[in-house]
């Protein structure tokens, strides 16, 4: 069940102490490597460290796509000509396969935090860059219309229309990626940046450590995604604006 | 400036809305007499309008042979409404965009108070020009407050300014204060379109692009809002370039109007009237419509043509006095009043068998025309009586004279002397309260 270490030895050093852990709490548990709820409330502690590395590896990246692709975005939307060529970039970085990205990374910038930081900002570009982009296209044309008829800048169009008119659309691929990106940062102790992918492959037959490892994933998916979404409404209060 | 304002406030606003809701032409009858209107703003200054000037203004896109816009010469008198109007690719708004520079001219220049455009930077010079475009030109993500602010804020105004202005344009187009606070998702069309409006006037621009204003909004409310924003430009005096594609607004809204032709070609800039009256071309004429002789009813009141003259008597009065008035009256048949003046029927035959006159009508005195009304309205009464005469009264309901269909025609037939202009017209009706 460990046939990542027949290609990736460097990669996945997976702890033995780990392992004799679980072993010995497997043999405990009734049921052979079973889900064990007792085992899983009394080892809950041994997760909370890989889960704030998990964390970091979340928001970090998130936060660095957002300004990277956004960047990208306004660029685009400034010189068009510039547009397809970033979008077929940022495109082709989304369809490397996580594993191939990270071995040919190692080979550049090592083992650790920061290889898995790249990878991971490099997969949200796309979902934030089409974003950006399509909400900025989207902005009816007699607002930005209007908005030069009454003497705004070029400038002052961008941020007082535009960018806030696609906000909407800018925080729905934030959401998605941030999801996502908690998703593809189970794959980052390939890169020795720990996390909770790590926890899942140090014991993947034992399914009480792989539920409780997943669960705290989807458990930090969900509260980034609320919590972009609790960004979003404070920014877009007009999107409540209920007629009455 | 809001709390002396003719155009209606809050309170005499829900009143208005009600009359007019129910019948049209109410509006029209609240009026009292011009001459009992001064205006309590006589001694405010009168807000700033621009002259705007059009040379040989000419707009040619590279590879087009066509002009979109062909030496188009107008000039507008500061204060004044210029309706541009025309088929659809006859280049009105193209015509309108040149003024602030949003197209540039390829030939030709255009003045604003003597100064050419081209000399301004575009956006400093748009910013002295209000815009307004149909509805749907308001900011969603920016509170109605925060729209009409804009223009102020981009001139750096301080923030105590840009509120007292907002909370006097708010109540200049008759919206309650607290309109400010919300998004123009909350808000209907015919409100959403007096945002419109008080954004562009918010910096108090001496000239106001208007872009098919009252374009998407229903035949009903449009109709409230055009005669509101008349009445709003009888107080303000603006310059404005209206664009609209539908005459019949033309002719309402334009103290001047500018008929475009495909290609950008200026078929006619007139007055109302005299475009109704004297057509310059084909074209024209078949734009204004077969029915101009009708339209040029919405120009002219009542007390604009010559009336009958009726005998008016009272009950009780000798018979004889009747038979002598009625030698000079238009009408053989008396017109019996009380003792205020006000018609009460048309006299019988058998009311003046005695030596004096008795109360004995043929016919209740319908429909009673009055002197403010506007010709279309009389006219339409006029087919929906019997009749096909009126006794027409003045502000206290006394009589004036006589409406019948006879004089109606006459009146169209002859040139009147002076059709007043849209703005005069509603002027006229600032006096009701």
């Amino acid at each position: 069940m460990m046939p990542l270490a027949s290609y990736a030895p460097a990669l996945a050093q997976l702890d033995d102490n780990f392992f004799g852990d679980r072993r010995n709490a497997v043999n405990e548990c009734p049921g052979n490597n079973g889900l064990c709820p007792g085992w899983i409330f009394d080892n809950i502690d041994q997760y909370l460290s890989p889960l704030w590395e998990h964390v970091l590896l979340s928001i970090v990246p998130l936060v660095l796509g957002f300004l990277v692709a956004t960047t990208l975005a306004l660029l685009a939307h400034r010189y068009k000509f510039l547009g397809t060529g970033f979008l077929a970039i940022v495109s082709a970085l989304f369809t490397i396969p996580s594993i191939a990205f990270y071995l040919i990374l190692l080979n550049v910038t090592g083992r650790g935090f920061a290889t898995a930081v790249i990878v991971l900002t490099a997969y949200t570009l796309v979902l934030i860059y089409r974003n950006v982009q399509t909400g900025l296209e989207e902005v009816p044309r007699e607002m930005v219309d209007v908005a030069e008829g009454m003497g705004l800048t070029r400038r002052q169009i961008l941020f007082r229309v535009e960018l806030p008119m696609a906000l909407p659309t800018i925080f729905a691929g934030l959401r998605i990626a941030a999801s996502s990106t908690v998703g593809i940062a189970g794959f980052a102790f390939f890169a020795g940046a720990g996390g909770l992918g790590q926890e899942i492959f140090a014991a993947p037959t034992f399914r009480g450590n792989v539920v409780a490892a997943s669960v705290l994933m989807i458990l930090l998916a969900t509260v980034l995604e609320l919590a972009v979404l609790a960004v979003q409404r404070s920014f877009t209060p007009w999107e409540r604006a209920v007629s009455t | 400036m809001a709390e002396s304002l003719p155009w209606p406030g809050r309170m005499g606003q829900s009143r208005h809305l009600h009359i007019f809701d129910a019948a049209p032409r109410a509006e029209l009858r609240e009026v009292t007499a011009p001459q009992t209107a001064p205006s309590p703003d006589v001694a405010r200054p009168r807000p700033q309008a621009a002259t705007l000037e059009l040379r040989s203004a000419t707009k040619r896109y590279p590879g087009q042979d066509e002009a979109a816009v062909d030496g188009l010469s107008l000039t507008v008198p500061a204060g004044e409404i210029c309706v541009l109007v025309g088929p659809s690719g006859c280049g009105k708004t193209t015509a309108m965009r040149m003024v602030n520079r949003m197209i540039e001219i390829t030939e030709g220049d255009i003045l604003l108070d003597d100064r050419s455009v081209r000399d301004r930077a575009p956006a400093e010079l748009r910013r002295e020009i209000g815009y307004a475009i149909q509805q749907i030109g308001l900011f969603p993500h920016l509170t109605v407050a925060a729209n009409v602010a804009v223009v102020p804020r981009l001139l750096g105004w301080d923030r105590d300014r840009i509120d007292a202005r907002v909370r006097e344009l708010l109540q200049l187009v008759s919206l309650d204060e607290g309109t400010g606070e919300r998004y123009p998702a909350q808000l209907s069309g015919g409100q959403r379109q007096r945002v419109g409006v008080a954004r562009a006037l918010a910096a108090d621009p001496p000239l106001m692009l208007m872009d098919e204003p009252f374009g998407a909004i229903d035949p009903i409310n449009r109709e409230r809002l055009q005669n509101e924003f008349l009445r709003l430009q009888a107080e303000i005096r603006k310059t404005i370039v209206f664009v609209t594609h539908d005459i019949d607004e033309a002719i309402k809204m334009g103290d001047k109007i500018a008929i475009l032709q495909e290609g950008g070609i200026l078929a006619q800039f007139a007055s109302p009237a005299e475009l109704l009256m004297y057509p310059a071309s084909p074209f024209v004429e078949d734009f204004v419509g077969s029915d101009r002789a009708l339209k040029r009813l919405a120009l002219q009141r009542v007390r604009d043509i010559d009336l009958w003259k009726a005998a008016v008597v009272r009950a009780g009065e000798p018979v004889a006095d009747v038979r002598k008035k009625l030698e000079d009256a238009d009408l053989d048949i008396p017109l019996l009043v009380d003792d205020h003046g006000r018609p009460k029927g048309w006299l019988s035959e058998r009311g003046m068998t005695g030596e004096r006159v008795r109360e004995e009508l043929r016919s209740p005195a319908d429909p009673i025309v009055e002197l403010d009304d506007i010709l279309r309205d009389a006219l339409s009464d006029l087919l929906g009586s019997d009749t096909r005469y009126g006794p027409v009264v003045d502000a206290d309901g006394r009589v004036a004279g006589v409406l019948s269909m006879e004089a109606l025609s006459h009146a169209l037939s002859v040139p009147a002397e002076h059709i007043p202009t849209p703005s005069e017209l509603a002027a006229a009706t600032d006096g009701d309260e």
